[in-house]
């Protein structure tokens, strides 16, 4: 009782936190797919690009995140001090889920049908759009959800670069050592979290009815 | 692979080809639709070398017949049936009375299964499906690659007997893909037994089965008989 009289008695606060925390999220995560599907896309047409990007974007991702908001901060452009800086790095590390899914997405579809479509006369392009992507849907659907899941938990870290969020409230409860805080700003994150992750379930579980004939 | 093939499939006609797996028959008729491009030689399609012509606009003049039809899995039976018609950008009524014409032929009524997916077909449906896809642009040549290899007996036979029901209509030159001499014989006007990318022997079933050029056309043909 006492929790949830913390948490009403700063609504406007934490609300106010949530949604720089959502934007945070939803602009990496949608600038992750804007770059990382076309980009998976290109891979399963290069082939031979896709063991060394993927192994590059898999060793990134093992940068500590702590660390990677660090090393972007004195960068021109992209670094200082604010959301921007975190808009990045979430983006760093939304990206490999998004290109990986994608390629494998792609590359998962059954290679007969894809042979039909040629041998019926689709140009690449037509393939692409009416055959593969459609079928890899619920696979790249998949790499987002991920993606957002994780950039849910991230971006809290994005407070201590100045870039708010979430992260507000905890990094001040561990300052002043008040649990009630670090609370305030945790079950809001994970409430988001399994939010997105139903939601987008929902989403991919739509596209995949048809994938099991 | 392909080694010294030179076989002529006139209008009207069906051309078997048949061998052991690894033979070259798959080969040759993907060099047809140019799913393959041979190292040398020539495949003329209505007196035209398809190594000169745009190979998607070639396929779309040939009908395309596969194994377990290749349909596509998240599009409804009219929009398998209506692909060519689409890629050569016939208008929508065209479309629709073409894929009602064509469903209705291979006994798949349009409104009874022009909404399903193929998913909820039977193996013998969805081979019918891949026919009327392959025939919905009216092509002159049809290329059918084990088009009834995968369905039980019963099925194959029903789909064999109709097969021959459309050929006396449709005066297309057919190139037919199998392993299966039994339905080499029955649906074939000649057949051209392939082992290790050469022809063995090409002929009606009577040059086939009176006179065989080797042991191996002799073996062949022995187990159909």
């Amino acid at each position: 009782m006492n929790l949830a009289r913390y948490f009403w008695e700063r609504r406007e606060e934490i609300l106010a936190l949530t949604g720089q925390h959502v934007v945070l999220v939803a602009v990496s995560t949608l600038l992750a797919s804007a770059i990382g599907i076309p980009l998976g896309i290109l891979l399963t047409r290069r082939r031979r690009l896709a063991r060394p990007i993927l192994g590059i974007a898999g060793v990134v991702q093992t940068i500590p995140s702590l660390a990677l908001f660090g090393f972007l901060l004195p960068l021109p452009l992209i670094g200082g001090i604010g959301a921007r800086t975190a808009i990045v790095a979430l983006l760093v590390y939304a990206m490999l889920p998004v290109l990986r899914n994608t390629y494998a997405g792609i590359l998962s579809v059954d290679p007969a049908i894809v042979e039909a479509a040629t041998g019926l006369g689709m140009t690449a392009r037509q393939r692409l759009w009416w055959v593969e992507l459609p079928l890899a849907l619920p696979v790249v659907l998949a790499g987002v959800r991920i993606a957002t899941v994780v950039s849910i938990g991230l971006a809290t870290i994005a407070a201590a670069i100045g870039a708010g969020g979430l992260g507000v409230l905890i990094y001040r409860g561990i300052a002043i050592v008040d649990n009630r805080q670090i609370l305030a700003g945790a079950v809001p994150a994970a409430l988001l979290a399994l939010a997105a992750d139903g939601l987008l379930g929902i989403l991919e579980r739509r596209q995949s009815k048809w994938r099991d004939s | 692979m392909l080694d010294g093939l030179t076989l002529t499939v006139e209008a009207g006609e069906t051309v078997a080809l048949i061998g052991p797996s690894g033979c070259g028959k798959t080969t040759a008729l993907k060099l047809v639709n140019r799913l393959l491009d041979a190292d040398g030689g020539r495949v003329l399609v209505m007196g035209h070398d398809v190594g000169r012509e745009d190979a998607i606009a070639l396929r779309r003049k040939l009908g395309y017949v596969i194994q377990e039809g290749g349909l596509l899995p998240h599009w409804d039976v009219r929009a398998n049936v209506e692909t060519v018609p689409r890629l050569l950008g016939w208008d929508e009524e065209r479309r629709r009375q073409r894929s009602s014409e064509v469903l209705g032929m291979v006994n798949l009524p349009a409104g009874e299964f022009g909404a399903r997916r193929p998913r909820q077909l039977s193996g013998g449906q969805r081979q019918r499906v891949g026919v009327a896809r392959a025939l919905a642009a009216d092509p002159p040549v049809l290329l059918m690659d084990e088009p009834f290899g995968a369905l039980d007996p019963l099925a194959r036979r029903a789909l064999q007997r109709e097969f021959l029901d459309w050929k006396k209509r449709l005066k297309k030159a057919v190139v037919l893909v199998t392993h299966d001499m039994r339905e080499a014989f029955l649906l074939a006007d000649r057949i051209a037994i392939l082992d290790r990318g050469r022809i063995r022997q090409a002929g009606t079933k009577a040059d086939l089965v009176e006179r065989p050029a080797d042991d191996f056309v002799r073996e062949f043909v022995s187990e159909a008989t």
